[in-house]
């Protein structure tokens, strides 16, 4: 098992810059998610520290080796694809046990170690049979077996869900964590879904135009964005954005919007007077008559156990999760007020957090 | 808008049975989501309405008139794929009025120009008229793909998972738009998607589809906490319903089997409650944080109090607050 340091990491495909100077440590045993929209350079990301692409600036260690510029079959990792490229010419336990062949492994030596995967994943009964009949879920699983088989220093997954549907996605999530858990494999997880990898990772890495806007821990990525960026890309709804312009002074403990004062956790730094943005998440919305905003509701979803309530304001639209069972008429003039300790403020122009005592119990400054 | 009701139709594709005997009735200005699974035959029973497939059994009428016969041109029905396909060398207007300007309809100009940029307006697209369906982003696409349909006046729209080639952010907004032109229009949608949110969310009712029977039919909040089986019940709620056997529960009714649990049916305590639990790990999702526990080796997931502190390896007490039964073929118990 191994750790893998990204320091610096640049790549230029042309005149495009995919990575810019990214630069995060996966410790050894840690499941890290790259989590970004499409086009944010998380795959390339991925495919330099697998070695198949070259990085234009940077290095890549694993164990303290520099491997930047190694072959990819030099560098004792599995790759798992999105698309899982089975040969459908073999069956289940000849499609696990091809990479042992290739690398001269034993017929014994292979046989024990593509049962043993097969254990892990639960298809042990699958073996003899042919990989075409498959369902989604299974072929998968064989191709995590063709991965686990090598037992490599680190996995590196680009998507392998997403061709799945909705139901299958979910249980191969929590298949998938619980394969880490058992194979304490050092894993890099590429994907655009947040609850993929909120459910999974230990550590996140957030990509936006092929920068890494924060690594923290999923609690930390969602309780303290480092950015706007980061707070609107987590969380379903994500984060209420309110845009307003003051000042504030280090130590402030609430600021000033609109004819009323917003409390919130106090500030660490002092701010001359900037267009900002107040950030709130819907569960934080509480609906009160003598609320700091008022509004207008625009619609409600019902989710089962919560419902998701959208009021107009002249902040824009914002999103409240409440109990299903308060019940609202649309067009309806509710006030709203936020919970103090949880909000977040961000410089509008740069996306940046503004320190406060609820951004400074994070892992970032 | 009309009503279109679908009266005991049966579909099988070679030895595969697609749909059996299904009766359903979409009412004149309702929001009908069916909800199942790849391959429950949600797509099939909309191709069926749209006259793209024959029914081998049973009849389908639209505004009381039986169609069952009729070519696809003549049902007066609108259809959105999930795979936008959009004339990419025409403009975002052109694409829009299309239908409207096919040689049967026999639109004048103006009110074509008329419709479509209401359309364009209620769309949030009014302002990309004049571009080519291609500069666009998925999302915009999708969208004219929708008001491709909604120019027209159809006696229903029949909807394929439109949302979902969307990103996650785009679809949220997306359902709240969909939901508010459709009571606007007051139009008549059935909609099929395999996203138990879409369907709770914007539909009037639904129908919980599975290997081509519809189980149960009703409005979200019905289906949600009144499921007639333990397979209706799994379909809706994150976290899953937990269903349980009923052993571990000291009194149940006479022929429950399983006891289906969800967060609103359990109070969890440090002590006092029916049984005790164990907690395996706290998995932090952001908006909802899911408590996982062990209850006599059966795993429980339940949403997490934020204020609660709990963590792993505590022992906590579980109890039972009117949660609902079902017997040994899943079929809901009386409490």
């Amino acid at each position: 098992m191994a750790q893998i340091k990204v320091e610096a990491l640049d790549k230029s495909f042309a005149d495009f810059h995919a990575v810019k100077a990214a630069s995060f440590t996966v410790e050894d045993g840690e499941f890290l998610c790259l989590l970004g929209p499409s086009g944010c350079g998380k795959t390339t990301t991925l495919r330099m520290i697998a070695g198949l692409e070259l990085p234009t600036a940077g290095t890549i260690r694993l164990d303290g080796e520099d491997v930047t510029m190694n072959r990819a079959s030099a560098r004792d990792i599995a790759f798992v694809f999105q698309l899982f490229a089975l040969y459908p010419h073999m069956n289940v336990r000849r499609n696990i046990g091809f990479p042992l062949k290739c690398e001269g492994i034993g017929a014994a030596e292979s046989d024990r170690r593509v049962v043993e995967a097969a254990r892990i994943l639960r298809i042990s009964h699958l073996l003899d049979r042919p990989v075409s009949g498959l369902a989604g879920g299974d072929r998968q699983r064989v191709a995590l077996g063709r991965a686990i088989v090598r037992k490599p220093k680190c996995f590196l997954m680009d998507e392998p869900l997403g061709a799945l549907d909705t139901e299958m996605r979910e249980a191969m999530i929590h298949e998938l964590r619980a394969l880490h858990d058992r194979l304490g494999a050092t894993t890099v997880y590429v994907t655009h879904d947040q609850l993929e990898a909120m459910a999974m990772a230990d550590m996140i890495a957030v990509m936006n135009n092929g920068v890494v806007e924060q690594v923290a821990s999923p609690r930390d990525i969602y309780d303290r964005p480092a950015s706007l960026f980061v707070a609107d890309f987590i969380g379903s709804p994500p984060m209420n954005f309110l845009p307003f312009r003051g000042n504030l002074q280090a130590g402030a403990q609430a600021i000033r919007l609109g004819e009323s004062d917003v409390v919130i956790p106090a500030a660490r730094e002092g701010l001359p007077e900037s267009d900002l943005v107040l950030g709130v998440r819907p569960e934080h919305v509480r609906f009160a008559d003598r609320g700091v905003v008022r509004g207008e509701v625009y619609g409600s979803e019902y989710l089962g156990t919560t419902q998701i309530v959208t009021v107009t304001t002249r902040y824009g639209a914002l999103k409240a999760r409440s109990p299903a069972s308060m019940s609202f008429r649309i067009g309806e003039n509710v006030g709203l007020d936020f919970r103090p300790d949880t909000l977040s403020i961000f410089e509008r122009t740069s996306g940046r957090a503004i320190r406060t005592v609820l951004h400074e119990g994070g892992a970032h400054g | 808008m009309a009503e279109v009701e679908i009266r005991a139709v049966s579909k099988a594709f070679k030895k595969t049975q697609a749909i059996s005997d299904l009766s359903l009735t979409v009412a004149d200005g309702e929001f009908v989501a069916l909800l199942g699974p790849t391959g429950a035959g949600k797509t099939t029973t909309l191709r069926l309405i749209a006259g793209l497939e024959m029914p081998d059994r049973g009849s389908i009428r639209i505004g009381g008139r039986d169609v069952t016969g009729d070519a696809p041109a003549d049902r007066d029905v609108a259809f959105v794929f999930q795979q936008y396909s959009l004339y990419p060398h025409l403009t975002v207007f052109e694409n829009m009025a299309f239908a409207l300007r096919a040689p049967i309809r026999r639109v004048p100009e103006v009110e074509i120009r008329a419709k479509v940029r209401e359309v364009a307006r209620l769309l949030h697209i009014e302002t990309k008229l004049d571009n080519k369906a291609t500069q666009l982003s998925g999302g915009q696409m999708q969208r004219v793909a929708i008001g491709r349909a909604l120019v027209r006046s159809p006696a229903i729209y029949l909807m394929d998972e439109p949302l979902s080639s969307l990103d996650a952010k785009l679809r949220g907004e997306m359902r709240l738009e969909l939901k508010r032109i459709q009571t606007d229009l007051g139009a008549t949608i059935l909609y099929v998607t395999h996203d138990q949110t879409e369907a709770m969310t914007m539909a009037s009712r639904i129908g919980v589809i599975e290997g081509g029977r519809l189980l149960q039919i009703g409005t979200p909040r019905e289906i949600y906490e009144n499921p007639i089986n333990a397979h209706v019940a799994a379909r809706l709620g994150q976290p899953a319903i937990n269903l349980l056997p009923a052993s571990l529960f000291a009194s149940v009714p006479r022929g429950a089997m399983t006891v289906g649990a969800r967060t609103e049916h359990l109070t969890i305590a440090r002590s006092g409650g029916d049984v005790q639990a164990t907690v395996k790990r706290i998995e932090h999702l952001g908006d909802q944080s899911h408590l996982h526990l062990d209850l006599g080796g059966q795993p429980v997931v339940t949403l997490s109090d934020p204020e609660a502190k709990l963590g792993a390896g505590d022992i906590v007490s579980l109890r039972l607050n009117k949660p609902l039964f079902f017997d040994a073929d899943g079929g809901r118990v009386a409490a």
